[in-house]
């Protein structure tokens, strides 16, 4: 597989200047980040009284993670858990849909391949929000809307991972593998299954992690498709709490706290997921950038 | 990929052969790719033609859906709203897609001089907040600009100073620009980044002992190499900012003044569909956006592929 970091023959001399730059840079990125984990550690008053880049006296993390899991009856953890299906039915269901396409266009060629192919490619251009509109009036005609499906259906189309399981087999499944199991008498699906799904993986697991970022982060499609709040992801959650903490104005002091504990709970799955998996999302855009 | 080139020199052997099985094996191809292509075409071009022909209608008090023509569309090339919208998409686009992208290719181009210590710590330092939900970056940054607890105000207030209103009119867009900064920078850069990594070592050494400084490298030899990511980074930029919505339409509740209804094109849309349930007209104004976008994404590659052809 790729490796991102090559080798480098020569060991230049560090730069002070080019260091410190980046690490202004990082700085910047992380800061709302070191603010959110700041502020999910107190009190409502403390928020709004003490400096918001540092710590408090008074350490309120924990009964403030208590505070947004029982909220509205533990409405939150209900959010998280359809999160997690929705995320990982749709990206699960979306790269194997796309794999088996991926390999369907690398490696047979029939009538109207080149055709189907490129009118996938062009719906990358097609915006998404453009789309969703669309998709509310056909789901909500066909009775499907404010269902999770509206949400997980949808999410299954993902033709930027049908180019990335393509560009995969084609660098990593030889042909001649597939003609070697073909004499032993193997069928097309076995092969599939049994020989080349093994040698995707790495592209698969690339492919599977971004539409998981991707039905995760979503909220334009669950925001018009949904209206029970039990059937909520996160991302329209908390919106609807900061909404609620917006328009109570000062009031409202017990909402805000819980909007920002809860995004820092929401935010920690995928960061670590993008810590660990690493390899993988390097590797899958390095195919994505070399094959442009 | 490492070894696209050993591929690409296989591929004629392998075409031949692929060719006498063709018969016996269309079928098959048929059976992997059709799963995708059912989902596409019931997810994808259904409800494409589905509003396609839902905004050639409109709903009236009296008589329900009448057929109108193109009325809708014509409602929206006058619909002065929807193109102020536009109008303020663009220029975000203008103002927010270049600093961006300068910003993310001097960072790709910063971390593969290997100059940089901490190389690893800065890149996903930089690259985090694409892990974080639009959603909750535009809630965070709205905490942040915020008069109340926000610690700009706080830092500016502590040396008596009234920090800059950061949702006001004024001050708006850069404030939405400057979350959308924060959310795609490091996604850029690590594309930027990939496809540096990719180019061969060996002709930067070659440079290097012809007496060309880092510079001058980065100039010549890697902003060129690029030329293909950036192009990448560029569509999905112009898709992106000119759909803009998660940002604005969460930013609306902290500045309702400042964000009216047809704020972005896509807000508008929304507003008339969910809130003033004039769905059929939506459905055009979706579709007239959409346009744009595509018109807008096929112009950049129409203009790079002319510049770029040989």
């Amino acid at each position: 597989m790729t490796t991102i970091s090559k080798p480098r023959r020569r060991k230049p001399k560090r730069s002070t200047v080019l260091t410190i730059g980046m690490l202004a840079a990082a700085a910047y990125f992380l800061l709302p980040l070191f603010w959110l984990v700041v502020a999910s550690s107190k009190t409502s008053e403390d928020l709004f009284s003490t400096f918001g880049l540092w710590f408090s006296g008074d350490f309120h993390l924990f009964q403030n993670i208590r505070l947004t899991l029982t909220q509205d009856d533990g409405v939150f953890l209900q959010w998280l858990w359809n999160t997690l299906l929705y995320a990982v039915t749709a990206a699960g269901g979306g790269a194997l849909l796309a794999a088996l396409a991926g390999y369907g266009f690398s490696k047979y060629r029939f009538k109207g391949d080149r055709t189907m192919f490129m009118v996938v490619l062009g719906a990358v251009m097609v915006p998404t929000t453009a789309l969703a509109i669309p998709t509310y009036l056909v789901f909500s005609e066909i009775g499907l809307a404010d269902t999770p499906w509206a949400i997980i259906l949808p999410s299954l189309v993902n033709p930027f991972g049908l180019l990335l399981m393509r560009v995969y087999v084609e660098a990593s499944v030889p042909d001649s593998l597939l003609e070697a199991a073909r004499i032993d008498g193997a069928s097309e699906f076995r092969i599939f299954f049994q020989v080349v799904l093994r040698l995707l993986a790495p592209g698969f697991a690339t492919v599977l992690l971004f539409a998981l970022v991707h039905t995760w982060n979503n909220y334009f499609l669950p925001l018009i498709m949904l209206n029970d709040p039990e059937l909520y992801p996160i991302t329209v959650g908390l919106a609807r709490w900061q909404g609620q903490a917006a328009a109570a104005g000062g009031s409202s002091g017990d909402l805000i706290p819980l909007v920002i504990t809860g995004s820092l709970l929401s935010i920690i799955p995928l960061v670590i997921a993008f810590l660990f998996l690493q390899r993988y999302w390097q590797s899958g855009l390095v195919a994505g950038a070399v094959k442009q | 990929m490492t070894d696209t080139r050993t591929l690409r020199q296989g591929t004629p052997r392998a075409f031949t052969a692929r060719k006498i099985r063709r018969g016996r094996k269309a079928l098959a191809g048929y059976m992997f790719v059709a799963p995708f292509m059912i989902v596409f075409l019931a997810m994808f071009a259904l409800p494409l033609l589905y509003a396609a022909y839902f905004s050639l209608f409109r709903e009236q008090l009296v008589g329900g859906n009448v057929f109108v023509g193109l009325e809708n569309y014509t409602r929206a090339f006058g619909d002065e709203q929807l193109w102020t919208g536009i109008a303020r998409v663009c220029l975000f686009f203008l103002i927010q897609v270049p600093i961006m992208l300068v910003a993310a290719l001097a960072f790709a181009l910063a971390l593969d001089t290997g100059l940089t210590r901490l190389k690893r710590t800065t890149r996903l330092g930089i690259f985090v907040p694409y892990a974080v939900p639009g959603v909750i970056a535009t809630l965070m940054w709205g905490f942040l600009y915020g008069p109340d607890f926000g610690p700009f105000a706080q830092l500016a207030e502590a040396v008596g100073l009234s920090a800059p209103d950061f949702l006001s009119k004024h001050l708006m867009l850069g404030s939405l620009a400057n979350i959308v900064f924060w959310e795609f920078t490091g996604y850029n850069m690590v594309i930027l980044y990939a496809a540096l990594r990719s180019v061969s070592t060996d002709i930067y050494e070659a440079a290097a002992v012809d007496g060309a400084g880092q510079w001058r490298i980065a100039w010549s030899i890697k902003i060129p190499a690029l030329k293909g990511a950036l192009a990448v980074c560029m569509i999905f930029s112009i898709i992106g900012s000119l759909q803009l919505f998660n940002e604005p339409q969460l930013m609306q509740s902290l500045a309702p003044t400042v964000i009216d209804e047809a704020y972005t094109p896509n807000l508008y849309a929304y507003n008339l569909a969910f809130v003033g349930q004039e769905y059929n007209y939506a459905a055009a104004v979706s579709f007239v956006l959409g346009l744009v976008i595509l018109a807008g994404s096929y112009a950049f590659m129409f203009a790079t592929d002319r510049r770029s052809r040989r």
